[in-house]
């Protein structure tokens, strides 16, 4: 059983038709969204405070005031953004007095470049800045057995989402793994678009790296 | 950015993300497209970063923990209850 595979896809079910439901008492719909959101949501609010029961309590209680303000909802955004604004209120709240040491705010600036620079000619030469022969991507060549590879690959995947540094993981989960926009996922942390995709392309590049490694040993470090 | 006409590989690698999210501006997107047409290695990379993202939407389920379950549905039930 793969323990560490993440996320299943958010609903799809249209909000106006899932907000009925949930109006209606409909508790096979509220379990469903509690069950497909929160494993994003935990992730989220880990990123916030400093521990994984806080994160559980911070979930356990955007849950709550979901409860309560259902029927004060008035549709202008979609359920998951008023759910998701909800989670940052009280992440944020409970990170703060928690002193959290690292803020969204300050994004890792001292980070070396996404992939190593060795693997790219020198500057000032004819061919500065282009690939050089060894560093250059080669094509992952699919195994024969594609069955074994395809659940070795999501397990290497999902323990590589989960070495990423906090903020880099929290963003790649949200929009790679969970689909959510770059708007959604903006809102949600309180960042801005070039924080949000600054921390994608590093995540990405990483896990990008990750994969290569496994097909061909490349240095993962910086791919 | 610049409004160089070319970017070289080490850029592009650089520009990649945001490339395949649809969100360079449009005359840097388009000397990507340029660089993409003519370098050997780059497309490499580029499909490569693709693939690992759509492997990334391909990851499903993690437990949610049966006590925030329990809590919850209980939570539910009496909101309802109480709204009847």
């Amino acid at each position: 059983m793969d323990h560490d595979l993440v996320d299943p896809p958010l609903l799809s079910m249209p909000d106006a038709e899932l907000l009925s439901r949930l109006r209606d008492g409909d508790e096979g719909a509220f379990e469903h969204i509690v069950t497909a959101w929160s494993p994003m949501m935990l992730r989220m609010a880990r990123s916030f405070v400093s521990t994984q029961p806080s994160a559980e309590e911070v979930v356990q209680d955007t849950w709550l005031a979901v409860i309560r303000g259902l029927d004060a909802f008035e549709g202008r955004s979609l359920l998951r953004t008023w759910v998701l604004g909800i989670l940052h209120n009280i992440a944020r709240t409970r990170g703060a007095r928690e002193a959290r040491s690292v803020p969204w705010s300050s994004i890792a600036g001292d980070e070396e470049s996404a992939l190593d620079p060795s693997r790219f000619e020198a500057p000032g030469g004819p061919w500065a800045r282009h690939w050089t022969d060894d560093g250059a991507p080669r094509p992952w060549q699919p195994s024969p057995d594609a069955l074994v590879i395809a659940s070795e690959i999501r397990r290497l995947l999902a323990t590589a989402l989960a070495r990423l540094p906090e903020q880099q993981r929290t963003v790649v989960s949200m929009r790679d793994v969970s689909g959510l926009s770059s708007d959604e996922v903006c809102d949600a942390l309180g960042i801005t678009a070039a924080n949000q995709r600054v921390l994608l392309h590093r995540g990405r590049t990483k896990l990008r790296a990750e994969l290569e490694h496994y097909y061909h040993g490349h240095d993962s470090r910086g791919g | 950015m610049s409004l160089r006409a070319s970017v070289s590989c080490q850029e592009l690698v650089e520009l990649a993300s945001d490339y395949l999210d649809g969100t360079l501006p449009p005359r840097l997107s388009r000397a990507v497209d340029r660089h993409l047409a003519t370098c050997a290695d780059c497309p490499t990379y580029v499909d490569q970063l693709r693939e690992t993202v759509r492997l990334l939407g391909a990851l499903r389920i993690s437990d949610v923990p049966t006590d925030l379950l329990d809590v919850l549905e209980r939570a539910w039930t009496e909101a309802r209850d109480g709204n009847r």
